[in-house]
């Protein structure tokens, strides 16, 4: 308890600063990002197997964009959006973790 | 020389090899890592010459992969049964030294037939898990083998004890006995506990991770609760292992077992260990100290979600679980994690006949995006249902604060709290007076010349209207308010009325808790 009155930290519950330790989890929390339209993030860890769309491309909703091969199936990822493909953030072979951004599209 | 006497000094030949597991190099290679064998483990958790084994003799019946040349003695886990502190246990340990202690149908066998003993016999039962997971060679025998373990271990739950130490790998389905066990143990730099290992992340994220970072004895204890205890030595587990023994009973239906009655032994003086401003921290576990028999507390979960507190200690000589807010960490407010590991608690207490108090000093929920898309509705429902669920004796002690949902989920009166008793510093409030005060005189704070002047004249008549144990005394939601050197008298006098104590729910399969 000696040197704990060093590491208490201020922290907010409804409007009331208390003293108090913080833990390693809540410190090592994922900040929260709000979802940003346009972006088609991996749903899960896996490769890259083909891409068919090139940048500057128009699609259409549910045009299959890029193979996406994890937990042994091939997954067909294809557009949530029509509009034009500004970007595309992967290569064939890419090893990419879950929510990684593989396609941008500039939503019509 | 009789024939009898050739045949023992065969059977104590077969024996003595069979003893000796993978044999000698083997067996050097598992000191080298620093663990024990199987065989030393289970001597040293039970008590000295106790230990009777059974199926030792047991065989594979693999033929393909040229299983069928192997010999693989006991089939690499050692079964049977022993006393620790004189009270009946079951027990299996799973030896490395055999095919790495790989997993066949008969191992896995030999492991549901001493959990089927200990479910008849009525005795916990304690599983040794060291094991490189299933033996490949046997394809879904192994996988039946393991499912057939699972399945005993959800019926054994509620009605035995049942323990897992975790002195090796344990990995892929192999982690879910012990998850479906009511306490894990871990061993630093020994126990490693994963589902997917650090070679398949590896292939398929292209991350590199150690075992230790991915699943060691820490990460269970500290970050993801899997793990109860956690000790730095094997011998250190094992002691705890006894002493938890020592605290619980041997099933559902017994009584813990019951010693002597002892004072607190704390130099720590009660009244001073809680600050008078809410705002300021304090260890509750001096709470503990200054309530419980020899001021002794066996602490669950000790690293995870601290700002929660857990375990057993003895009141009078009986044995009762301790469920306290934690104002030293995180302030002590409920998150999913703290939720989690409160309600199982609880559980598990209901479930062996344990008595429950609880200490209550906390401002609220966590709060936070990530804890709401964690979903800490649901998490926190948990407690709510752990606790209306309980029917052994449940008394609450409010030492500080316990505002809104909070005040609820910590074994209030209106959740069936048998008796509920606050000390003079108790605050009983919807909320913090600071929030409270700042919906409540909105318009008020606004239309002041000087804002902050009139927000802390509010917060003032807040606190000094509500911001105390009466307003829910006077509404009879607690039974007393008491001086704090008078809560282990109470608690006592409490637990002796409530010893034929009992409550009834309405016939049903079983319940729905909000998983």
């Amino acid at each position: 308890m000696e040197n704990k009155n060093t590491e208490y930290k201020d922290f907010v519950v409804t409007a009331r600063k208390y003293k108090t330790l913080l833990t390693k989890k809540y410190l090592d929390r994922k900040p929260w990002k709000p979802l940003q339209s346009g972006e088609v993030l991996s749903h899960l860890p896996g490769t890259v197997m083909e891409i068919l769309v090139k940048e500057g491309d128009s699609v259409e909703k549910g045009q299959l964009l890029c193979i996406h091969e994890a937990m042994k199936m091939l997954n067909r990822i294809v557009s949530p959006y029509t509009g034009v493909v500004s970007k595309i953030n992967v290569k064939v072979g890419d090893r990419i973790a879950k929510d990684h951004l593989m396609v941008k599209i500039e939503v019509e | 020389m009789t024939d009898l006497s050739k045949d023992i000094q065969e059977l104590r030949k077969k024996k003595e090899v069979l003893k000796k597991g993978g044999g000698e190099a083997a067996i050097e290679k598992q000191i080298a890592m620093g663990k024990l064998t199987a065989r030393d483990r289970i001597l040293s958790l039970l008590d000295k010459d106790s230990f009777q084994e059974y199926d030792m003799f047991v065989k594979h019946d693999g033929r393909d992969f040229g299983l069928d040349k192997k010999d693989f003695p006991g089939d690499g886990v050692i079964t049977g049964t022993g006393t620790i502190y004189g009270a009946p246990v079951c027990i299996y340990a799973q030896d490395f030294t055999v095919a790495g202690g790989s997993l066949g149908l008969h191992h896995a066998r030999k492991i549901t037939k001493i959990m089927d003993h200990a479910l008849k016999l009525k005795c916990p039962v304690i599983g040794i898990n060291d094991s490189g997971g299933a033996r490949i060679q046997e394809g879904v025998g192994a996988l039946a083998g393991y499912g057939e373990i699972f399945y005993r271990n959800t019926i054994a739950s509620g009605v035995i004890p049942q323990i897992s130490l975790i002195l090796g790998p344990c990995a892929g389905g192999a982690v879910y006995s012990p998850a479906l066990t009511d306490f894990v143990f871990v061993v630093e730099n020994i126990s490693k506990m994963f589902i997917t290992g650090p070679n398949v992340i590896k292939t398929v994220l292209g991350e590199d991770v150690s075992m230790e970072e991915l699943g060691g004895a820490r990460v269970h204890a500290e970050i993801t609760g899997n793990a109860h205890f956690y000790a730095k030595t094997e011998q250190e587990c094992f002691e705890q292992i006894k002493q938890l023994i020592r605290l619980i009973p041997a099933n559902n239906a017994e009584a813990s077992p019951r010693i002597e009655k002892k004072e607190p032994t704390t130099a720590l003086n009660i009244d001073d260990v809680v600050p008078s401003d809410p705002k300021q921290p304090y260890d509750v576990r001096d709470i503990i100290k200054c309530i419980a028999d020899n001021s002794e507390f066996l602490e669950v979960h000790e690293l995870w979600a601290a700002n929660i507190v857990i375990g057993f200690g003895r009141m009078g000589g009986e044995t009762v679980g301790f469920v306290a807010n934690q104002a030293m960490v995180l302030a002590g407010v409920l998150d999913c994690d703290s939720a989690d590991k409160a309600a199982r608690f609880i559980r598990f207490c209901d479930s062996f006949n344990i008595p429950i108090i609880t200490l209550e000093d906390m401002p609220g929920y966590l709060p936070g995006i990530d804890q709401e898309h964690a979903g800490v509705i649901r998490h926190g429902a948990k407690v709510l249902y752990a606790y209306s669920e309980a029917t052994v004796p449940k008394i609450t002690i409010i030492l500080r604060k316990a505002y809104g949902g909070g005040y609820i989920a910590m074994n209030s009166r209106h959740l069936g709290a048998d008796f509920v008793f606050a000390w003079p510093s108790a605050e009983i409030a919807v909320m913090g007076p600071e929030g409270a005060a700042n919906i409540i005189f909105r318009k008020e704070i606004e239309e002041a010349e000087d804002k902050n002047a009139m927000r802390d004249e509010k917060v003032k008549e807040y606190i000094e209207k509500f911001a105390n144990p009466y307003v829910a005394a006077a509404k009879g939601f607690i039974d007393s308010v008491i001086e704090p050197k008078e809560t282990r008298a109470l608690l006592l006098h409490a637990l002796k009325l409530s010893v034929l104590k009992e409550e009834y729910r309405p016939r049903k399969k079983h319940g729905l808790p909000p998983f």
